[in-house]
């Protein structure tokens, strides 16, 4: 009789046994995948800077990007909502990890181009997961409003503006994301003989979520300016709110400079004095259009 | 004497039996779920799931990654992971189970078989029980396939939808599963 329960109790361990160990195999397998980090930020730009959100595949994006004048000129320039600096842009996925795109601003006239291709992606399991997403960005800007002097020899080439970038972004949770972005402008044309053709700066940017559907952004870049020219222009700073709307982000900003390209309010010519209150009301809107058919 | 030679046997004979059972297993199962609305529909696949099923006892059980589920709308994807099914807090989905008509199911004759799984399903956190009728398993020499295909209500895995929505997601999601096993090897 005691032999019978032993044997009956060897089976039954033998089969508890069972289901147990095909769990711990779907743990393992599941483990070893690779999980990549998404939505490191909700659009494609913080405030004015790139974000290392990229668009899917044949993704279109259209954003509307507008700064009024100061808030400081008060009532009598209606806080600045009188006049206004817009860009215009559209942005195109060829692939999941890059996006080209243009843009154009209504200040000097200036078209932009750029190209964003991401390098690494943030991720965690598998064999090589990476602490964070490493973007590079390009991007060219021509003004094509009249030289100031017609009278001297103008070339072509004068109109330029280069800028590169990295970005260079963790998600830190699944509300905090930071953003590095050391950068260099370069223009081939400056006021003066003095003043540096080539800017190096480095950036800082990030998003909170305060909710689900909004968030709270930051940026700010700090230059290394030599000469005297240089010193007196303000590094831009940024803040705003993001707003999510099914295919819609409403991102309200207050930013020191009313310029929206990286060769604007990096380099910095036209930024106000951020602690003198100098700021700009300003929004960027996206939509997002998808060409995938299947 | 007798009868503890007979029971070793015996005991030895259960356990060479059990091992000539098999455990099939895959890494690239396909589960999609798809919901029609009037205003929308939605459709997402997945073909990363991670599945064993084992003949000796029919228990089986899968498992996937939420952001594997691909959307042919990279929005509706985005927002499937940060609103609804909240994958950055519940990364993985997973169901265990058991066949309970295992022996209408001969796994060493080719042929296909209609199969019944009881088992809970964890989704975004919450665990339910849940029961799949129509099965079809298909056995094809050391090949297992099976198909089958059920309903779940968003609202039973704690899943919040905005009134602005509501008319966009479906009240039941169906959910389609599809799975080519191959024998596991350790």
């Amino acid at each position: 009789m005691n032999k019978i329960f032993i044997f009956l109790g060897l089976i039954f361990i033998s089969f508890s046994g069972f289901s147990q160990d095909i769990d711990d195999l779907l743990d393992s397998e599941l483990s070893v995948t690779k999980e990549y980090t998404t939505a490191t930020f909700k659009s494609t730009h913080i405030i004015n800077s790139h974000s290392v959100a990229q668009l899917k595949k044949n993704h279109l994006n259209f954003i509307i990007y507008h700064r009024f004048g100061s808030i400081s000129g008060g009532i009598s320039k209606f806080f600045g909502i009188d006049n206004a600096n817009m860009r215009l842009g559209f942005e195109y996925a060829l692939n999941d990890w890059l996006t080209i795109g243009i843009g154009r601003s209504n200040y000097e006239k200036n078209y932009d181009g750029f190209i964003k291709a991401r390098l690494l992606r943030q991720s965690k399991g598998g064999k090589f997961s990476s602490p964070v997403t490493l973007t590079y960005l390009a991007s060219s800007e021509i003004f094509s409003r009249p030289f100031n002097d017609p009278n001297r020899k103008n070339y072509f080439s004068s109109r330029l503006t280069y800028v590169h970038q990295l970005l260079i972004a963790r998600k830190f949770s699944e509300n905090l994301s930071l953003q590095l972005m050391p950068t260099v402008v370069h223009k081939n044309l400056v006021k003066t003989v003095t003043q540096m053709n080539d800017l190096p700066a480095i950036g800082i940017g990030g998003r909170y979520k305060i909710t689900k559907r909004m968030a709270v952004t930051f940026e700010y870049y700090k230059s290394i300016r030599f000469s005297n020219e240089d010193i007196q222009y303000h590094d831009p700073i940024g803040i705003g709110i993001d707003i999510e709307t099914g295919g819609h982000v409403f991102q309200l900003v207050f930013s020191n400079s009313p310029l929206m390209q990286e060769g604007g309010f990096v380099y910095g010519a036209n930024n106000d004095d951020f602690f003198k209150g100098d700021l700009h009301f300003g929004f960027n809107i996206t939509r997002v259009f998808s060409f995938n058919h299947n | 004497m007798k009868q503890i030679t007979l029971s070793i046997l015996t005991l030895l004979f259960f356990t060479l039996s059990l091992n000539a059972q098999k455990t099939f297993y895959t890494k690239s199962g396909y589960i999609g779920f798809f919901s029609s609305t009037p205003l929308e529909n939605i459709d997402a696949r997945n073909h990363q799931v991670v599945s064993f099923l084992k003949t000796a006892d029919g228990s089986l059980n899968f498992g996937l990654l939420v952001k594997s589920f691909k959307f042919k709308n990279a929005l509706m994807e985005e927002h499937f992971n940060e609103n609804y099914a909240e994958s950055d807090k519940y990364p993985k989905a997973k169901f265990k189970g058991k066949i309970v008509n295992l022996s209408d199911i001969d796994f060493n004759n080719n042929g296909t078989y209609i199969a019944k799984v009881e088992g809970n399903l964890t989704f975004h956190g919450v665990t339910n029980s849940i029961k799949i009728d129509n099965i079809n398993l298909t056995v094809n020499g050391d090949k297992l396939t099976g198909k089958a295909s059920f309903k779940a209500k968003p609202e039973d895995y704690n899943i919040e939808i905005p009134s602005v929505v509501r008319g966009k997601i479906a009240k039941e999601i169906t959910v389609n599963v599809e799975i080519e096993y191959s024998l596991y090897k350790k």
